[in-house]
This record gives C-alpha cells, structure tokens and sequence, in this order.
C-alpha cells in the first residue's frame, strides 16, 4: 500500500488540519509517514504545499518526485493546477471550486475550472457551500478530505477516527459536524468519480 | 514505546528534553523556530523548569547556553543558518574554551530560500570551529543524533553542531523516543581558567582543539550513523550526505541499488571510508544539501585525480535544495513525462494581512515621500519587508537584522535626503540598538520608523523582547524625547501620521517614529485563546 498526496492551497486555508487527520489515520494502521509542509514567509497568504506520504514500507523522501503524486488535493482550485507536474498519468485531481482570490491577476474562475476538467481523474467540489449549508463554513477542509477519500488506500473508518481524534478537544457538536461534512464530501465523490 | 508524529524540529526538540538539557536558548527563525516552541509547550520540561523563554538574538542564545555548560548543565541552542553569522564570535570562540555541560547547537539550513535571505551551508562554521557535525537523514535520526549528541559533546568536551535543512525540520515522521536522562547537578569546570580566553590560555586551548582532531576523525569513523554499502556495480561511488542519502534510495524503491554508496551523517568526514570508495569505484558523485563542501574537498586541484561529480562539475545544480528527481537525473535515471502547470496559473506571493498596522504605515510613508522620489527608505527582516512587493514598493533595502538603521546612517553620511530606516520592534531589539547609537553619537539626520507589532510575527507570532521597552529604550540610547513619536497606525490617523513623517524629515538629527499595533494574527490567536478559556471555565 502506498498512497503519495500532494495538498495545497493558500496560506491562512488550513491544508494543515487535513494532513493531520489523514495523519493521525496513518498512525493508526500502523503505516510510515511522512509529511512535508510550508511554514514561514509564504504563509501569509501565499501558495502553500504539502507533501503527504503514506506506506505500508519505510518512505525514503520527505518529497514526492515529479509525476507520482496519486493524488492532487486542493482546497482552492487555481493552486490544484500549480503542482500538476507532481500527479501521475492517472493519478486524481480532488479540488474545491471556491476561489481564493488574494490577487489582483486571479483568472477568471470558468477558464480554471475549464482547466481542471481536462484532467482525465477529478472530482471538483463546491466544498464552501455544502460546509455553509451543514451548519460551519469552516468543516470545509474536512467535505475535501471525504471527496479524497475514495482514492486513499487507508480504511475509511480509520480516517473518521483520525478527526474524531483531532476534534475531540472541541467538543461532541464540532465533531458530529465534522464527520458530516466528511460524509458528504465523501458521498459526493462516489457518485461524480 | 508508540510513535509520535513529529516534525524534525520537534523529535530534536524532544530529544533534548529527553538528554535532560537544563535550558534550550534561542531567537525564532525559519526553519528552526518549532524545536523551542515545542520544548516552551512540554509537560515535562515545564515541570523540570527547564529554561525555554526567547533571547534578544543569537549571539546572547549561544553565550548564555555556554554559560549554562559552564555551570555543568545540559544546553541546546537554537537557530536558523544567518542567526550563525550574528552568533559566530561566541560559537567559534566555543571551540577554544570547550565545554563543562553537554553543548548541541543546533543550525536550521534553509537552501532554495524558502524564508531566507541566502542559503549559506552552515557544515562550513562546524569545519571553521573545528569541532563535529552531525548531520540527520531522517526524523528519528535527528532524535537519537541529539541524544548521541550531548553524550559526544561531554566525552570531547567540546560544542557539537547539529545541523539540518528544512526539509528535515518542516517534515512530519512518527518517532520512536526512548527512556529519558536526569538533568545533569550543577559543577564546575576542573580547570578554573578553562574559560579565560587571554591569549596564553587560548593558545594552549588552540592546541588542545588541533589535538583532539585525530580523536573526533576516528570517533567519525567508527559512527554507527556513517556506513558503508557495497554494491556490485562500480563504475560509480556515492557518498551521501544527510537527507540526501533519502532521494537515493526513493530511485532504488526494492532497495536494489547497484552502485557502493556511504551514508555520511557524521563530520569530520571518515577519510578512511572514503578512500575505500575512492579506490573500488572508477567516478565519485557526492550528494549534499547546500554548498558543495565536501566535493569541492574531494576534487582534485589540477584534475589528476578521479572524476568527482557533484554540484561543481554540473551532474547537479550549483544551487537550491536537491530533490529525488536532480538526484535521478545525476545518476542517468529517466525520470517520467511530467504533466504541464497551465498557463493561466499565476503568481501567488505572500503578502501582508488584511488588517496589518504595517499597511498604514506604508500608504502614509509612500504620500509623503512623494515628493522626494524613490530610493530613500532602508528596511529590515520581517513581515514588513513585504513592503517591498506591490502595491507598496516603498522600500528599497533588506541586508541583515539591523540593517536598516546603519545603512540608513552610511547613506545620510553619504548625503542621501532623506534616509529613513523601516524596523520591526523585535528586530530593533535583536541589532537595531547599537546601530541607532552610532547615528546618536554621529547626529545623523535620519528617520528610524520602529514599526511595532508586538511581536515577532513572520515565524509565528513569539514574544517580542522589545515589548513595552521600545520607548525608553531610544531615550536610553540619547534620541531627543521631542524626536520620539508614536502613533497608532490606522486608516482614521491617516493624515497626522503623514504630518508626523513629513516634520520627522524635516528635523536635522536622529527621529524616532513607532508606530504602535498589535500583530492583527496576534489579535485573532489571542481572542481564540480566550474563548476557549471560557469554554473550560463553563464545563467547571
């Protein structure tokens, strides 16, 4: 088993609370990890990325080489674009359709989704509004994790643990609304793969 | 034991703990920040009072930790690779007086200059000093390393350097801890004059280090963390240094690499390891992060020797951090058709928060320079070195912590009107001090414009040193009270930070302006920290 993720997004979006509840996950079966993140000067509202990594054998690199990334996982479309070099052939690109727009440039958003759907794998998901209509904007993260979910080779009620794990501090509430937003994310994936 | 998922900067950081350190000294920089924060946060360094609070800079860090070995004590130091530069009196020094208590200095090297102003390779300070370097290829390597590395130090009796990049210190891996050391008892060195550096001690001291070389050389060769892996293929040796070791292997997936390579993660280098490899193998291609000290060492001065290939004869790139992918392509290994970034993808910069007081500042500083056109204003390391970038563009320099202040001055002296240094409050504290003392003693016309936030804010919101000091600190130094003028910076206070600007130029000698506004990621940390206090409160 080996799944290699490439997250991104922009900083401040907290592409950080995924790779910890996909970590915590990994943990959990036992699996090696290895997770490399962006700190410091870009993350004021600059391009973040994140190399996830999990495998049933040791992990060599911290980073993923190019063209073998299993799967893009963005939680802003234009940024699952930027590292599309890292995605193998057939790998997936699972990305929120909810602009970022820190920029003066942004392009226009039909022309980014244009771009995403020539992908021959994806799943484009409007992960903001399904997290508004559940009740916190916020879970939007975790819909983004459930749309993943289908393409990780890690059991799916290890990854429901792994964000009771992480929400746990919260409160009972925060976590129900979290694994709901997983679900749908989830469910969403299954029916447009 | 079960596994920790760490980062690299926390497994060295609960290692430390673990070698019973008595006190961790450090000012926050990229990538390094994450070891003291950790220890700050643990429960048993809490319990054990182990010193964490930030320092002023690097240089007191090192000082204060040589203080704390002195006193017979476990210290760890802290830095990313350019807090070297401003430690290095202290840190080679170190080496000639040795150490008491176990010293393990650690250097965060930051290569393709992710949040740095160069990507210097910090193994050539450790090779200056002449003491060893041990240098981590994984996460639980940087932990047993720390652990071996307070040991080593007290055995040698002098400082060890441990230094990493940032791939090691910002990557996440589970890590194994293992049962943790008291702290050492408070004792003093032997010789009472170990630590008085006049020059009849510290020649001797000088020999002793020159001595102990052979010992530090031997120990290396021996290191269980520097090993030899013989292949059948020999048309190639590898020697690879660190992390580096990593993007070999992950070209080697079975684990069936076919040519002889030694994992170096150990310094001074084994030389009878390496002339082993030397001798079986036809070519040499050294692997390293940073700068090629260790090819350059190899290579051969008038080409007589064999080929060694590496990032000075082009088989890698002279510069930026190495990757599995440069590493294939050194090694001849295809690496396959890469899909293509589409066009429309643009740029995204860091740039300042919504919010940001350092914002203000600059709307109002950019009205009133205006008048006197581009060029004029000297800043410094921070967030506010965004300033650079549009839509601000306002300043026109970053060198060093401090210098702004001294280069403001130099240019005034030089005739520049006006020069106006742009400061961070915890930056003016780590070196901007000295340098407004100078301009004082001088009576440079210049505005120094100490924009305060109330933290050290691009590593991650720590503690400024500066806080609530800044005032009677430039008074202190000889600034005229007249000439120290605050204000909030703010959208409402537009026009009379402007009118406070504009006379600052205008008056011959040293101006002080702060600008005073808490770090707006401060405000929104803090004010979740608060609720959930409440929170907890209500469960009582």
């Amino acid at each position: 088993m080996k799944t290699d993720i490439i997250l991104s997004g922009v900083g401040g979006q907290g592409i950080l609370s995924i790779a910890a509840v996909l970590g915590a996950a990994a943990l959990e079966n036992n699996y090696h990890l290895k997770q490399a993140e962006t700190h410091g000067m870009s993350q004021r509202g600059g391009a973040v990325v994140s190399h996830l990594r999990i495998s049933d054998k040791p992990i060599s690199s911290d980073l993923i080489p190019m063209g073998k990334a299993d799967i893009i996982l963005s939680v802003e479309p234009m940024e699952s674009l930027r590292y599309l070099s890292f995605l193998k052939p057939n790998g997936y690109l699972v990305t929120n359709t909810t602009p970022f727009i820190n920029i003066k440039n942004y392009p226009e958003i039909q022309s980014v989704l244009n771009e995403i759907k020539k992908q021959p794998n994806t799943i484009a998901i409007d992960a903001d509004t399904i997290a508004k209509n559940i009740g916190n904007g916020k879970a939007s993260n975790m819909v983004m994790i459930g749309a993943a979910t289908p393409f990780i080779d890690i059991p799916f009620e290890k990854i429901e643990n792994g964000i009771k794990q992480i929400f746990e501090r919260k409160g009972a509430d925060i976590v129900e609304l979290n694994l709901k937003a997983f679900h749908t994310g989830r469910d969403f994936a299954l029916e447009n793969r | 034991m079960s596994k920790k998922l760490l980062l690299g900067d926390e497994a060295i950081a609960q290692a430390a703990i673990d070698a019973g350190i008595s006190g961790v000294y450090a000012y926050p920089g990229t990538p390094s920040t994450e070891i003291t924060e950790y220890i700050q946060d643990n429960k048993t360094a809490i319990e054990r009072g182990i010193h964490s609070k930030w320092t002023a800079n690097e240089k007191t860090s090192m000082e204060a930790a040589l203080g704390m070995s002195y006193a017979g004590k476990r210290a760890l130091v802290c830095m990313k690779h350019v807090g070297l530069n401003v430690a290095s009196d202290a840190f080679i020094n170190s080496a000639i007086t040795g150490v008491n208590g176990g010293l393990v200095v650690v250097v965060a090297d930051d290569p393709s200059m992710h949040s740095s102003q160069n990507e210097q390779d910090s193994r050539f300070y450790g090779k200056f000093s002449m003491i060893p370097i041990l240098e981590p290829s994984s996460q639980q390597e940087a932990y047993d390393m720390v652990r071996y590395g307070f040991e080593l130090s007290e055995l040698l009796e002098y400082p060890v350097m441990l230094r990493i990049t940032t791939r090691l210190a910002h990557s996440r891996a589970g890590i194994e801890a293992k049962a943790p050391s008291e702290e050492n008892k408070l004792s003093l060195p032997t010789d009472m004059r170990q630590f008085v550096l006049l020059p009849a001690i510290a020649r001797k001291r000088y020999k002793m280090l020159i001595e102990a070389q052979d010992k530090m050389m031997s120990i290396s060769e021996q290191s269980t963390y520097n090993t030899y892996h013989e292949g059948d293929d020999f048309s190639l040796g590898i020697i690879c240094c660190g992390i580096s070791i990593n993007y070999l292997l992950e070209n080697y997936p079975e684990n069936n690499c076919p040519y002889t390579y030694i994992k170096l993660s150990q310094y001074p280098a084994p030389q009878e390891m390496i002339k082993k490899l030397e001798k079986q193998c036809d070519e040499i291609l050294v692997l390293e992060e940073g700068y090629p000290l260790l090819e350059e060492q190899l290579t051969d001065y008038f080409g007589k020797g064999k080929k060694i290939k590496g990032r000075l004869d082009g088989s890698l790139p002279r510069d930026g951090e190495l990757s599995p992918d440069l590493v294939a392509i050194a090694l001849g290994i295809k690496t396959p058709q890469e899909k293509k970034t589409p066009e429309l993808v643009t740029a995204r910069p860091p740039a300042l928060c919504a919010g940001c007081g350092h914002q203000d500042l600059y709307a109002a500083m950019n009205e009133v320079l205006e008048a006197h056109g581009d060029g004029h204003v000297f800043s410094d390391i921070g967030c506010y070195t965004l300033g650079a970038l549009p839509p601000y563009q306002t300043i026109n320099t970053c060198v060093d912590m401090g210098a702004s202040i001294t280069m403001a001055k130099g240019a005034a002296d030089a005739g520049l009107f006006p020069a106006i240094a742009v400061i961070g409050d915890s930056t003016f504290t780590h070196s901007g001090m000295t340098g407004l003392l100078d301009a004082v003693n001088d009576e440079t016309n210049i505005v120094v414009i100490i924009s305060d936030n109330d933290s050290v804010s691009m590593t991650g919101g720590q503690e400024s040193s500066a806080s609530g000091k800044l005032e009677p600190i430039c008074a202190g130094l000889g600034v005229d009270p007249a000439h120290i003028r605050t204000i909030i910076p703010h959208r409402k206070n537009h026009e009379e930070m402007k009118k406070i600007i504009a006379d600052e130029i205008e008056y011959k000698g040293v101006s002080v302006i702060i600008p005073s506004r808490d770090c707006i990621q401060k405000v929104m940390r803090d004010k979740r920290k608060n609720r959930t206090v409440v929170k907890t409160d209500c469960k009582k």
